[in-house]
């Protein structure tokens, strides 16, 4: 029996797991029915997108400045083993706009506002704001979901074209002030190896970043508990979820268009 | 106007309502009194559709309630709503918390037409047109409450329900919030449903009174008859007596 147990609990937890995942889908399905029927609210959007767009440039910004400068330093390190330094402009670059700047920008806009969602929208719910809107006659997957999920959606990729910009010249500024490479040689060699298919992957992906985000921060702010302790979970779980569904959902998007 | 037929709600084991029938006549206040805990919102919340039924029958004006599908809407812009914590929309505007049914939907005015109402509708429950720019933050309870009253009355509705209208107010500012609701129910002509626990409220508001017990309606009759009643529910409830047949310990 004590032998079986932990592999009861290990089994509940996938259940739970899985039965998370399936709910947040059928989450996801009625967020896009909604999103393509009337009424819309664009002043909704357009301040949603200001919270999601704008309020995040800062954050991914710095993440990427850094995260850029730490890549050109490691491949520089790295490189040094088999005589091959001179990679450093165009794996930096690969690397930001393929992996870094999607994924390090989208677990970035993550944290910041799938919580921010997830907190206003659960406060929302334990204050019975959202039954009003419904006594209102405004749908709150209208209302409070579709333009936040339109927005996170639109914005992300946006952050993440943004984010890797700021990644390659944080390389190019660690590589050119740090590692002694040529300012001209280092953006030629950026630019040669660099395809249209590396950025605009990392823009899809972006893209389907943003939009679990939104979903994440919707669909635990909509489902939260009572009370700040139940807010405070919501607001938790939207972030653990987010984390994770971005990690797994980049590993597959990675397999699709890379696989050889 | 609104007829309840045998309504049931259970949650888990908790069964809240377990046959609740109640008629309420068009332009009638009606007020529904009980302890804590015994349905009263949810009563509401299940004519709105805020709730779902387990069993039994809403109609409302003949039609049974829209409380899903596609004629939800039209159904639910018949109603205006006072909730008891009064919750207005943080972001916005006090004028575009009142006028927010004006602002969208089947009701929509233009905007400076929509503002124009909203502080005709702030005049209404006693509070000064430069109240309209501040946000609900800045307001005291009592203010809040008042705002929650002109959002529930705005756009006019044919039914209008309140949820402990007068919870958390000082008694001067409750007599205030009564004699309000009393006139704009009079004056508008609309059917009301008002649930307190404020005797006060209830002498003030109701023209009949049902008292909701054991998840059925216990008793129910016009408000001038509630202190001569013989039930014992209702005259315990009435009196505020620690003994009786409703536990003190629930």
């Amino acid at each position: 029996m004590s032998l079986l147990s932990p592999l009861a609990a290990l089994g509940r937890m996938t259940l739970a797991a899985l039965a998370a995942v399936g709910r947040l889908g059928l989450f996801a399905g009625e967020t896009i029915s909604h999103l393509l029927r009337p009424p819309f609210y664009p002043r909704e959007f357009l301040v949603a997108l200001m919270q999601v767009g704008w309020f995040s440039l800062p954050v991914v910004g710095m993440t990427a400045l850094f995260t850029g400068g730490a890549l050109a330093l490691q491949i520089y390190a790295g490189g040094a083993r088999f005589s091959a330094e001179a990679v450093v402009p165009s794996i930096t670059a690969i690397g930001m706009v393929r992996e870094l700047g999607p994924v390090l920008g989208g677990l970035m806009v993550a944290a910041r506002v799938a919580s921010s969602i997830a907190a206003e929208v659960g406060t929302m719910k334990v204050t019975e704001q959202i039954d009003a809107l419904f006594t209102l006659s405004t749908h709150p997957m209208k209302y409070l979901t579709v333009p936040r999920v339109l927005a996170a959606t639109l914005a992300v990729p946006v952050l993440v074209a943004v984010g890797d910009s700021i990644g390659i010249f944080g390389g190019y500024l660690v590589g050119v002030n740090r590692l002694g490479f040529n300012p001209a040689t280092y953006l030629a060699n950026t630019r040669a190896y660099l395809e249209a298919f590396d950025i605009i992957s990392g823009l899809i992906k972006g893209a389907a970043f943003g939009f679990i985000i939104a979903i994440c921060g919707c669909y635990y702010g909509m489902n939260s508990g009572r009370g700040a302790q139940g807010v405070g979970r919501a607001t938790k779980s939207a972030v653990v979820a987010a984390s994770v569904l971005i990690l797994a959902s980049n590993y597959l998007l990675t397999e699709m268009f890379f696989s050889a | 106007m609104i007829t309840l037929s045998a309504l049931h709600k259970s949650f888990g084991k908790n069964h809240v309502l377990q046959g609740v029938d109640l008629d309420v006549a068009r332009g009638q206040s009606m007020v529904i009194i009980g302890g804590s805990g015994t349905g009263k919102s949810v009563l509401l919340k299940c004519i709105l559709g805020l709730v779902q039924p387990d069993s039994g029958t809403i109609t409302v004006g003949g039609q049974p309630a829209a409380t899903k599908g596609p004629g939800r809407e039209a159904f639910l812009d018949r109603f205006g709503m006072l909730f008891q914590g009064g919750p207005l929309f943080d972001s916005l505007p006090v004028w575009q918390n009142v006028a927010f049914r004006l602002l969208r939907g089947a009701k929509k005015h233009p905007r400076n037409e929509a503002r124009a109402i909203a502080i005709e509708k702030l005049r209404r429950v006693g509070l000064k047109p430069e109240v309209a720019d501040l946000f609900p933050a800045e307001l005291s309870g009592g203010m809040q409450k008042r705002v929650g009253l002109a959002r529930a009355i705005a756009a006019e509705p044919e039914i209008i329900f309140f949820d402990e209208p007068t919870t958390g107010l000082d008694p001067i500012m409750a007599g205030v919030i009564n004699a309000l609701i009393r006139e704009i129910v009079t004056e508008m002509g609309a059917t009301a449903m008002t649930i307190t626990h404020d005797m006060s409220s209830v002498r003030a508001i109701a023209d009949r009174v049902a008292m909701l017990h054991g998840g059925q309606i216990r008793w129910t009759g016009p408000v001038a008859e509630m202190d001569e009643t013989s039930d014992p529910y209702v005259s315990q409830f009435i009196h505020g007596r620690a003994t009786g047949p409703i536990e003190s310990v629930r």
